[in-house]
């Protein structure tokens, strides 16, 4: 068995009122000098072995991840 | 019309279906049955309470498997609100919803104009005609991108506008698309809900209904 993870971002022309919603609410913290937050998701699979990089990408491209507007890394961890 | 775990307006949607004179018929998500109707609605709320994506786990449904093969034959489909994104995540039409730009959730009789009425499902409105209906979401804006945008507009697929206020920065203040043969629809404001002014702000709703009446098997 091994853990795979899956970080699904919105695509950078996606407007993101989330992330700019949590650069907002910094600023209430008092921290200056953060100019840009996206917010995304990240997923992490317990996988056996016959789940392959290919299935990888089609569970990512199919489910986790809207290819219309989300981006999307997998990695498998050692 | 399709009942998910989660779905709110199926009933609102059979009431404006009985009311355009035909039979109201409920399929349930689990089934790979669309019960000899001869056309389908998906309609809004939240199914699966919107996890991952809104309407992203209800497109991988059983009977959605049904609906995407239904529509590939030209049976008419309409997908209100939380069904038109659940139509965006099955494939059946181009683009996505997502977050309202200003965040918040809107709750308004929104004014629309009607683009096409080359649809199975607006050939009883007029191009051009403003009707109100009401709209409630959260995730209600329409992007896509320059490509998908221009074949869009330049094959007068885009079928209903935002007009007056556009209420989630959806682009081109587009409120609702069509396939490419005209036959699948999806529109965020809800036309089941304007169907009697006892109940809302119109009957302006009404038209969509009795318009795939026209064209329906």
């Amino acid at each position: 068995m091994a853990k795979v993870v899956v970080d699904v971002m919105p695509k950078p022309e996606i407007l993101d009122p989330q992330g700019q919603a949590v650069a907002g609410a910094l600023g209430r913290l008092g921290i200056a000098g953060v100019t840009d937050v996206r917010q995304g998701k990240h997923f992490e699979l317990v996988v056996d072995d016959s789940v392959d990089d290919e299935t990888l990408h089609r569970i990512a491209g199919q489910l986790l991840a809207n290819p219309v507007i989300e981006d999307w890394v997998v990695t498998r961890t050692p | 019309m399709i009942t998910f775990p989660g779905t709110l307006d199926d009933a609102d949607a059979a009431r404006a279906v009985r009311y355009a004179g035909a039979e109201a018929v409920a399929l349930w998500h689990g089934d790979h049955d669309l019960r000899g109707v001869a056309a389908v609605v998906v309609p809004g709320g939240f199914s699966y309470g919107d996890y991952l994506r809104a309407g992203a786990i209800a497109s991988l449904a059983p009977i959605m498997s049904e609906v995407v093969a239904a529509a590939g034959r030209g049976m008419p489909v309409l997908g209100i609100c939380n069904g038109f994104q659940i139509l965006c995540e099955a494939g059946l039409l181009p683009g996505a919803l997502v977050r309202n730009k200003g965040l918040h959730f809107v709750c308004r009789d929104q004014r629309l104009r009607v683009e096409s009425t080359a649809t199975a499902w607006t050939s009883a409105l007029r191009n051009s005609q403003e009707i109100v209906v009401p709209l409630k979401s959260g995730e209600g804006r329409f992007v896509a991108d320059a490509a998908t945008l221009e074949e869009l507009e330049g094959e007068g697929r885009v079928v209903f506008r935002y007009a007056g206020v556009n209420p989630n920065g959806a682009v081109a203040d587009i409120a609702g698309v069509s396939s490419v043969d005209g036959r699948v629809v999806g529109l965020m404001p809800h036309p089941e809900h304007a169907v009697d002014p006892l109940t809302g702000p119109s009957r302006d709703g009404l038209a969509v209904f009795e318009s795939v009446l026209r064209v329906a098997a």
